[in-house]
């Protein structure tokens, strides 16, 4: 079992397809270009907020 | 008389007092909701918020209300940003008049703030928002409001702010559409730096369009946050 995937992997796993999306890891926000290279690992703090259209 | 007899029963009246210590209890957080938000005069409330600076990008239906509720409070100073003019359909929800149709949205909401609460001072500028130019603009503000319509956009000002303007709070709207589903309204705090409000699922389009009464709530949702954070800040 792997102790770390990265974000896209993740996102992947989930089926998380929604793309308006804010990712923070451990209070700091991953810009979406960072997706590919930042790795999430085991006990980390990942919280996730969609954006919806309107206003 | 069979349906009076019940109320007699031991188990019944057992009940009725379990619900009076229920009401009891209600009574005690009741009191401490009143201590926890604190109690203020008016005239204390507005004082102190404006010695504040708040940010709000974009002057649609969440910044038009937000910054109309900020003003009425007695924020200090609002700084507005948008760069587009008022049109008949945006009445339906923005905080505008039907003889202001054409002008620039932030100097028809610095006149109407005015009218309010001439002595709020609004500092408005008329431009696209872009990465680039948001930590300038929102420099020195003690909180910002995320204000846009777009998608995009929201998710290029939450970068931009959290990534760049670290420490500042931003109260971000997202999922107002619609109406109806009142209790799906709701505040959501990610961090101290990061505050949602809305339903977060409800995305507009053309069969869902946003309606006057949810941005409305979720502008003054917006609004109440940022009070509330300036009423903890000391100054």
């Amino acid at each position: 079992m792997k102790d770390s995937i990265s974000i896209s992997e993740m996102l992947e796993l989930k089926k998380f397809s929604f793309k308006m999306r804010i990712i923070k890891i451990n209070g700091v926000l991953i810009s979406k270009e960072k997706y590919d290279s930042t790795l999430i690992h085991s006990g980390d703090n990942v919280q996730m907020l969609y954006l919806m259209s309107g206003g | 008389m069979p349906l009076a007899f019940p109320l007699l029963r031991p188990e019944l009246m057992e009940n009725g007092s379990v619900f009076s210590i229920h009401l009891i209890k209600f009574r005690i957080v009741s009191i401490f909701i009143i201590i926890k938000t604190g109690t203020m005069k008016f005239s204390e409330i507005r004082s102190h918020l404006s010695k504040f600076r708040v940010g709000i990008a974009g002057a649609g239906g969440l910044g038009s209300n937000c910054a109309v509720a900020l003003a009425r409070s007695g924020v200090g100073t609002l700084v507005l940003s948008d760069f587009d003019i008022i049109e008949e359909p945006n009445l339906n929800r923005q905080y505008y008049f039907l003889d202001q149709v054409g002008m620039m949205k932030t100097d028809a909401l610095k006149e109407n703030i005015a009218r309010i609460n001439p002595d709020v001072i609004v500092i408005a500028h008329q431009l696209h928002l872009e990465s680039q130019n948001i930590p300038e603009i929102f420099k020195g503000c003690d909180v910002i409001v995320e204000a846009f319509d777009k998608s995009e956009m929201k998710e290029m000002l939450i970068e931009t702010v959290q990534l760049k303007m670290k420490g500042i709070p931003l109260v971000i709207g997202s999922g107002m559409a619609g109406w109806g589903n009142s209790e799906s309204v709701r505040c959501r705090k990610i961090d101290n730096t990061l505050i949602v409000c809305g339903d977060e699922s409800s995305e507009v389009s053309e069969n869902l369009p946003p309606l006057a009464p949810r941005v409305g709530m979720v502008a003054n949702m917006q609004a109440n946050v940022v009070i509330e954070i300036l009423m903890n800040l000391k100054r």
